[in-house]
């Protein structure tokens, strides 16, 4: 379900007519209508809508951390035959509270990647820190830097960037169109301000109780 | 062996009811929580003393066994009401009965056929007591333990599902929470064997010394025990928290907390 759009300046733009990569079919769990959608590779699709009506609920089905039923699908195949980790380190969720277990920062992540953290505004040193004086926007700014160390195809975000300050919001979200176009992935990004789906969104989903709706045009 | 009479009991059970009308001023609940221990600590352990009379005048396999499996009940109840958050349904008292009738009944059966020897091996007056103790203390290890791994579980469920997010195993999202619970299993009776002999002198030779027996024949008793003891305790947490963990997972290594009782 390729999203029609108009190419909006930047660079990391790709064309993004491309056969479906995510497919998410008749999903249904408690707290949330039945919800269906498509994402393409290299698509970034914003997620809006009243709070409430289940967003958090429905990253949290597609990463399959609660139950619930329907038809997912990644690259044509269906999570079932998928193992878990496997499933979930390609389905990559992103809480909008980060939560860390080690004392340092380099404990939490699989390999670093010296050229996101520095695009993300940290230098090298930021492995040794240790996380309980990480402030919330280090916090936020590292938790998506450790869930792209995983190299996820599809990328669930709630809120990302809330936390952030104007530099940083415009660092996270040019890494994360980076990395749609470099690693051909597709990401559905949770957010409510509209300057930012204006800013970043190729497609606009909008969910409330009766159900998912195709939004305003970004 | 000098007998004990009645009077002798009721004036050490003086020391309870001062304390409970002491403890009265500051928390009620508990000085009355106090009495009705005390007061099963005497009808229990007099109705076992008729039952154990009985027993032993005439042993037979099938009274041990029923016996066994009385206490065995009783004891997975205890582990399930020690629990602040339990497992719904039947799953706590089962996980806790599989666990304590797999480790203790094998280490039990272990001690008495091979390290004791007697003829008929399940002669009553050592199976029950040396089951007794068994249970005993595989329940206090099995409840302490499993109490800390639903609360601990409950508590960090962020942290865990943090990891499973990121394709961490339900191994690896648990790999410290498991630690702390095996040590809250383990840790009483760790502390019983390093501290026996120095600081403490454990119930069961104190009361065979008290009894009569020769200090030696009682100490190489209670080795004996302790280690059945560390044993059992420790094989049975092992088999609990292993069961439990998988409850708390499903068959998509999803956290399934709503399967603990609100």
């Amino acid at each position: 379900m390729g999203a029609d759009l108009t190419p909006a300046p930047g660079p990391g733009k790709v064309s993004r007519r491309e056969s479906c990569l995510f497919h998410v079919s008749n999903l249904k769990r408690t707290g949330m209508p039945p919800v269906s959608l498509s994402l393409s590779a290299g698509e970034l699709v914003c997620l809006s809508g009243p709070s409430g009506a289940g967003k958090t609920l429905l990253l949290r089905a597609l990463a399959d951390l609660d139950v619930n039923q329907g038809e997912v699908s990644l690259d044509g195949v269906s999570r079932e035959q998928l193992t878990p980790m496997a499933w979930r380190s390609q389905v990559g969720y992103l809480p909008a509270e980060s939560r860390w277990w080690g004392s340092t920062v380099a404990e939490h992540f699989e390999r670093v990647d010296t050229q996101q953290l520095s695009s993300l505004g940290f230098d090298t040193a930021v492995s040794d820190w240790r996380v309980e004086r990480l402030s919330s926007g280090e916090r936020q700014r590292l938790a998506l830097a450790r869930l792209l160390a995983n190299r996820p195809r599809v990328l669930l975000l709630d809120e990302p960037t809330a936390n952030l300050d104007p530099v940083n919001i415009h660092r996270a979200e040019q890494l994360v169109k980076d990395y749609l176009a470099e690693q051909r992935a597709a990401c559905l990004w949770v957010t409510h301000t509209r300057e930012q789906i204006a800013r970043i969104a190729d497609r606009e989903l909008d969910l409330d109780v009766t159900g998912l709706h195709e939004g305003k045009a970004a | 062996m000098i007998h004990l009479t009645t009077l002798d009991l009721s004036l050490a059970a003086l020391l309870v009811v001062a304390l409970a009308m002491t403890s009265a001023r500051i928390y009620p609940g508990l000085a009355k929580q106090l009495l009705v221990a005390a007061l099963r600590t005497a009808i229990q352990l007099t109705l076992i003393g008729l039952v154990l009379k009985t027993l032993f005048a005439n042993s037979s396999l099938l009274w041990v066994a029923m016996l066994s499996g009385v206490m065995l009940a009783v004891a997975g109840r205890e582990v399930v009401v020690r629990q602040q958050r339990r497992f719904a349904g039947g799953w706590g008292y089962t996980i806790g009965m599989v666990s304590m009738f797999t480790s203790s009944f094998t280490v039990a059966l272990f001690a008495l056929i091979v390290v004791v020897g007697n003829e008929p091996w399940y002669q009553p007056q050592y199976a029950i007591p040396l089951l007794g103790m068994l249970l005993g203390n595989t329940m206090n290890g099995i409840a302490l333990a499993l109490d800390r791994l639903t609360q601990t579980a409950w508590d960090q469920r962020d942290t865990i599902e943090a990891r499973l997010m990121l394709g961490h195993s339900t191994a690896q999202a648990l790999s410290s929470i498991r630690q702390q619970v095996f040590r809250s299993g383990l840790i009483p009776i760790i502390n019983a064997m390093a501290a026996a002999g120095i600081v403490s002198l454990p119930g069961m030779m104190t009361g065979q010394i008290l009894a009569g027996a020769a200090p030696v024949e009682a100490v190489k008793y209670q080795i004996m025990i302790m280690f059945l003891i560390a044993g059992g305790a420790g094989f049975g947490t092992l088999a609990a928290v292993h069961l439990s963990v998988r409850r708390l997972f499903d068959e998509r290594e999803r956290l399934r907390l709503d399967r603990l009782q609100r």
